[in-house]
């Protein structure tokens, strides 16, 4: 039988998300997809789930849904209390929900994104083969909302511990490596230098497109225009203010502005959990 | 052809135009080259998800994109896209070109265009030709919101808004076009190599 979750709470933001849709940036599909995608791979291994099982991802305030079949659940990312009808379960670990309890997690205690997984998945509707939501262009399952229904999937396989250690609390200052180019040669020359040397900040409007930071701004040699081309997940794009921003998996296919460096892919999940207010320094990788 | 790392598993080809892109993009398709996405743009193709760069790098040497003369190989049939040329900015347009709104409607309807790579949103389509020889500016207060099927111009390019969104290209008609349906084998009707060709209609 089929097992459902009822949005309560949606929180500040709470989208559903899988591995994200690959293969279709030619016709303008970002890739979409868990930010912090190690975290949410730990908590569907910890509910038996493959891999690419879609799962919620909270943002700073938490989420709570009232569970309808009796299902296994595990919380990972960034840590927050885990209620059970009121009753704490712990983090990062897998615990039960039976028919009609409501699961709730509050607010993050350190870094921004939480990820929920119930075993056999989150079973929205798939668009080109994934079941992420997609905030940049609107494609897959809406954000959700109070009163919202999530059909969950038959569960495949069965729950079990985790094998590697799980990053318990987040810094709110960082060190993220980054992969130098393609567009070195736009900027001014000292420009690894100066980025490597400066500590940015978080800023407020960032969200699923792209980490945005104030600091140091970078200049650029070239004051042409650069021709639109496409953009990686990671890469950092320096627009006319000179102010860096890292772009996340909501990046669009293309871009009209140099890019200074990529941040490497296993410091990504770092960068989806830095708050507004968060500092972060690069390092050449 | 310039080649450009782009982090740890993606490669940037850097050609001289936007047709040499194209014939790279049409190679690679044609080798089949392994890539988890590749992404043509205006004067770039993007191999992004690269299991083995060092070959890929290689294999590139050896082709030669800059040395055709021929128009890109555009693919398979022509798609035709009905245009009513009534948009808000078909005055400004024609005075960019220093022609009649007449002239204009003439001009963009006189060649066949092909779609040189997508982009700005799902199945957004930046099409070009060998007519569309002058550029085009970007409004400089982009609109808040511009309906699906608005025909616009920026730059060398002709997009058709698949969706309604804010945008900053000159309008100079619509279509009723169905540009995007994620349900469909192929969602995107103008996909990066198709062969276009702008057909006035009667509003």
């Amino acid at each position: 039988m089929t097992a459902w979750l009822t949005v309560l709470d949606a929180g500040p933001m709470t989208t559903v998300q899988d591995l994200g849709r690959r293969g279709f940036a030619h016709l303008g599909v970002p890739r979409s997809g868990a930010l912090d995608a190690e975290s949410a791979g730990y908590a569907n291994r910890l509910v038996g789930n493959p891999v690419d099982a879609a799962v919620l991802e909270t943002t700073l305030g938490g989420v709570a849904v009232r569970v309808d079949g009796q299902v296994s659940v595990a919380v990972t990312g960034a840590p927050a209390g885990v209620t059970v009808e009121g009753r704490p379960r712990p983090f990062a670990e897998t615990f039960t929900v039976r028919r009609g309890e409501t699961v709730t997690v509050g607010p993050a205690l350190s870094g921004l994104r939480s990820y929920l997984a119930f075993s056999g998945g989150v079973d929205a509707p798939p668009v080109l083969g994934s079941r992420s939501t997609d905030t940049l262009s609107g494609l897959g399952p809406p954000q959700l909302t109070a009163g919202m229904n999530l059909p969950l999937g038959e569960p495949v396989g069965s729950p079990h511990g985790v094998d590697v250690p799980v990053v318990l609390g987040h810094p709110d200052s960082v060190r993220v490596r980054i992969v130098p180019g393609p567009r070195l040669d736009w900027f001014a020359e000292d420009v690894l230098g100066l980025l490597s040397s400066s500590t940015y900040t978080v800023s407020a409007d960032s969200n699923r497109v792209g980490v945005r930071l104030e600091g140091a701004p970078l200049t650029r040699r070239e004051s042409r225009e650069l021709p639109s081309e496409g953009l990686v997940l990671g890469a950092v794009q320096v627009p006319a203010s000179g102010q860096p921003l890292v772009f996340l998996n909501d990046h669009p296919t293309t871009g009209g502005y140099p890019v200074v460096g990529v941040v490497t892919a296993e410091d990504l999940g770092m960068c989806a959990q830095l708050r507004p207010g968060s500092r972060l320094r690069f390092v050449p990788a | 052809m310039r080649l450009l790392r782009v982090g740890g598993d993606s490669l940037l080809v850097e050609v001289s135009d936007t047709a040499a892109a194209m014939r790279v993009y049409d190679e690679a398709l044609r080798r089949e080259v392994e890539a988890a996405d590749v992404v043509p743009a205006a004067r770039t193709v993007l191999f992004a998800g690269v299991p083995d760069l060092a070959r890929l790098e290689k294999e590139l040497a050896e082709w030669e994109p800059e040395q055709e003369t021929t128009p890109p190989a555009a693919q398979g049939p022509v798609v035709e896209v009905p245009t009513v040329y009534d948009g808000p900015d078909l005055d400004s347009v024609a005075r960019h070109w220093a022609v009649t709104t007449r002239e204009v409607v003439e001009r963009h309807t006189s060649q066949e265009m092909f779609v040189a790579f997508c982009g700005f949103s799902p199945g957004f389509a930046y099409c070009t030709g060998p007519a569309t020889t002058l550029p085009v500016p970007r409004l400089a207060e982009p609109r808040t919101r511009v309906p699906a099927g608005a025909v616009g111009l920026a730059d060398l390019f002709t997009g058709v808004y698949p969706s309604e969104s804010p945008g900053g290209w000159q309008l100079i008609g619509r279509t009723d076009l169905v540009l995007w349906d994620e349900r469909r084998e192929q969602p995107a009707t103008l996909a990066p190599g198709t062969r276009v060709r702008f057909v006035e209609v009667p509003r």
